[in-house]
């Protein structure tokens, strides 16, 4: 055993301070009576010796065992108890004392937390990996490239078709593979331009600030090696903050350049045979001069037969292909006023000038490369001379299906020849529209502008559904095996379909009948927002006045309306394989079972009912009704006695009660069941 | 005195119909191959109205156009572009670039001499 110097120190104090205290006897008594010290010490020394040594031995072993009990056993406490909070592995305290009993039992539990936490963050860890190996999978099937990025730019995933791409747009495609310019944390501005994704990000924010559905920007760029890409940028968004972007991109040099061949080619035939024609047309007229001299007619003559050489020649031409030439690029719908909007950003960007814009109609669509446009007029306006402010103005066109994007200043502020340069690639930017652009003066206003010719959208857009319809769930395939043995299923990983119907009246068996069901599909805990059932019914019956504004359907809306023996199928196959959840559903229930013997369906899946649920739950509030529920629960209700809307309400109370069921110890789908019969509102009959 | 016509088109075919049926017509016809000479035509000779092609090499019967409005000296000058690019955005240019008159080839000549004719009262 290792010499431990508390220890030694420990056992000697007690006869070190006896030694110190009979040596200060032994002076005090010399002093006093030095023949009596002498006389006894010659007597009874070695006994008194003896004595004292005795003494300083008991006292030692008892500061000793104290030194054990109250340093070292702390100490040793301490150390082991660090070691248990430190080390998984450290084995429990071999200790009967009660406070390092009190250690083990704490140990044991945060252990059993501890594994817990590793249970669950594996759980969560393995179903990450399992999304993006399902996610990867989708990924590589796919027949487009596809790059996701964070906003900054950083590639966070991308496809082998993407590589591939990359691999062709690079300098050297043999050495690296593609590898230098795509890459997992590289930034995707090797390749597209910064502002071209800003542009594109700016379009669809705009789009999002006006409450529209958040689209996709389109737009076409060219790559150092020449390529022409499709590009298209969707947003990724963690509830409304855009966290990044997907970018699909297509390499459409090819199919372009024989696009542009073919549309080129037709336009040169059609002009230059208008032309031909022309001069035909001129020349057959002269002849028809009866005073022509000779001379004259054979030159007519001849440029009768020139032209028609010319166009044999030039049909011959066409059918062995033609020349290249500049791209007719995909176009995107933009609203008008956001193109203004960008070309306004962008002018005061570039030059610092402050344009004044005119409002244009508020539907006014265009079809642009809305980039291209913007940087084009930011060109023209350079030349203009410090201080003079550039009007912007968009609007209908004469012909019809075009509109006209003006860029304007004052008459006498700029020399026309200035733009010359920058004219040729502002031309070929309208003309990748099908569009033109020319100078034209108006002297009434003393202004002068360039005029953009351009295509206006064909019709307005359609207004889009729900933004995000959940038509994946990577939890489906977990859910699946769990479909058989429902009561043992947990209630979170069930497919629900939660609904509710309006109806003439409250009497079922009295002749009442459904003229509304509405439904939402919940799945592993999500309300599916996309994959709603909504259907008025013809109730083949007069509707009730009392009941109108009740449910706000009036006899007019059912006009037409599918009977319900064309409905019921559909909601039975919808509902098939899905557990029913209604509020009060009894009531529900009772209007589908009295048209079982009708239509042959039978309702015979597992139901819940949220007005059970939430009594139990919540047994000691007064009101389970939807509406206190959901306020109690902190549900907001839109559209109220709307079968659709009550559907959708219950299916949240429904959602934001599971929680506290689980609390209650109901967890799975039988033991809600089994709950729900023994609960108070259960006697109630329909 | 004379009404002097200019006709500005590279194709020779048409120049010489054209200019064939505008001498009987009793006007003074000048001829230019492209719109660079076209513009220093204008600006010398002042002519009373000018045919102008719109796809010339040099400078087009568009550029041509744009250019006479905005010389003070001849921004006057009426102007018929007498061209093949007959789609209406080429239509709507010629018309902004400030062509007083555009006709599509082809074309017939007797509207054409009634159209010249209207614009030279």
């Amino acid at each position: 055993m290792r010499l431990d110097r508390g220890r030694v120190l420990a056992a000697l104090a007690p006869g070190l301070a006896l030694a110190i205290w009979s040596g200060a006897g032994l002076l005090i008594w010399r002093a006093a009576r030095p023949e009596a010290l002498a006389q006894a010490l010659a007597g009874q020394g070695a006994l008194l010796l003896g004595w004292l040594a005795l003494g300083a031995a008991g006292a030692g072993w008892l500061a000793l065992s104290l030194h054990d009990r109250l340093v070292r056993a702390p100490r040793r406490l301490a150390d082991a108890a660090a070691n248990l909070a430190e080390n998984p592995a450290a084995p429990l305290l071999d200790d009967p004392a009660p406070l390092a009993q009190a250690v083990n039992r704490l140990a044991g539990r945060s252990r059993a937390l501890q594994a817990d936490m590793e249970r669950l963050v594996a759980e969560a860890s393995r179903k990450v990996a399992q999304e993006r190996d399902q996610l990867g999978a989708l990924m590589a099937e796919l027949q487009q490239s596809v790059v996701v990025c964070t906003l900054d730019g950083r590639i966070l995933l991308y496809n082998e078709r993407a590589r591939a791409l990359f691999q062709r747009l690079s300098d050297a495609p043999q050495i690296a593979g593609g590898a230098d310019l795509i890459g997992l944390g590289r930034s995707i501005h090797a390749v597209i331009d910064r502002p071209l994704i800003e542009h594109a990000r700016e379009t669809v924010e705009r789009q999002l600030a006006r409450g529209e559905p958040a689209g996709a920007a389109r737009f076409v760029t060219t790559t150092g090696a020449g390529h022409l890409l499709q590009v298209l940028w969707a947003p990724v968004r963690a509830e409304v903050a855009l966290t990044g972007y997907v970018l699909l991109l297509d390499d459409i040099t090819e199919e372009q350049a024989a696009q542009s061949r073919r549309d080129q080619r037709l336009v040169a035939l059609t002009e230059a045979s208008r032309a031909s024609l022309a001069n035909m047309q001129t020349a057959l007229d002269m002849l028809d001069y009866p005073d022509l001299q000779p001379a004259e007619r054979d030159s007519f003559q001849q440029v009768v037969r020139d032209e028609v050489q010319a166009m044999a020649a030039r049909l011959a031409e066409l059918t062995q292909g033609g020349a290249d030439a500049q791209a007719r690029w995909p176009l995107q719908d933009m609203l008008g006023a956001d193109l203004l909007a960008a070309a306004a950003g962008h002018l005061r960007a570039s030059s610092g000038r402050a344009p004044a814009v005119e409002e244009p109609a508020p539907d006014l669509w265009l079809r642009v490369d809305s980039f291209a446009l913007v940087h084009a007029l930011g060109d023209l306006a350079a030349p203009l001379p410090e201080g003079v402010a550039p009007g912007l103005r968009l609007a209908e066109a004469a012909t019809p299906g075009w509109a006209h994007l003006d860029l304007s200043w004052p008459q006498d502020a700029a020399p026309a020849e200035g733009f010359a340069a920058i004219r040729a690639s502002a031309r070929a930017v309208a003309e990748r529209h099908g569009g033109e652009l020319w100078l034209e003066h108006d002297r009434a206003a003393g202004r002068s502008f360039f005029r953009f010719l351009l295509p206006m959208a064909q019709g307005r857009r359609e207004a889009a559904g729900d933004p995000r319809p959940e038509f994946y769930d990577f939890d489906l395939f977990g859910a699946d095996a769990a479909g058989h043995a429902l009561d043992d299923s947990r209630l979170e990983q069930l497919a629900y379909t939660v609904f509710d119907t309006e109806t003439t009246g409250l009497d079922p068996a009295g002749g009442d009948e459904i003229i509304q069901i509405g439904a939402v599909r919940v799945l592993n805990g999500k309300i599916l927002h996309g994959e709603g059932f909504d259907q008025l019914v013809d109730p083949g019956r007069s509707i009730p006045e009392a009941g109108i504004p009740y449910h706000g359907i009036r006899p007019e809306m059912v006009r037409g309306q599918p009977r319900i023996a064309e409905v019921l199928p559909a909601f039975h196959a919808y509902a098939a394989g899905t557990v029913l959840v209604g509020h009060n559903v009894a009531f529900d229930m009772r209007f589908l079972q009295l048209k079982e013997a009708a239509t042959g369906l039978r309702f015979d899946q597992p139901v819940l009912d949220t007005l059970l649920l939430a009594s139990i739950a919540q047994p000691h509030e007064p009101s389970q009704s939807l509406e206190a529920i959901a306020a109690r629960l902190g549900v907001t209700i839109a559209g109220r006695h709307n079968a659709a809307g009550d559907a959708l309400a219950t299916a949240q109370v429904f959602l934001a009660l599971l929680p506290l069921l689980k609390g209650r110890g109901i967890v799975t789908l039988g033991e809600a069941r089994a709950a729900a019969e023994t609960s108070y509102y259960a006697r109630l009959r329909y | 005195m004379v009404t002097r016509v200019l006709i500005a088109d590279d194709e020779p075919n048409i120049v010489l119909t054209l200019s064939f049926m505008l001498k009987r017509e009793g006007y003074e016809v000048l001829t230019v191959p492209d719109g660079v000479q076209a513009l220093a035509a204008i600006r010398a000779e002042r002519p009373a109205l000018v045919l102008l092609d719109g796809a010339m090499p040099g400078m087009t019967g568009f550029e041509v156009c744009e250019a006479v409005r905005a010389d003070p000296e001849v921004a006057g000058t009426p102007i018929l572009m007498l061209t093949a690019k007959g789609r209406e955005t080429d239509i709507a240019r010629g018309i902004g670039a400030g062509a007083d008159a555009y006709v599509t080839k082809p074309f017939s000549t007797r509207e054409l001499i009634v159209k010249i004719r209207e614009m030279l009262a």
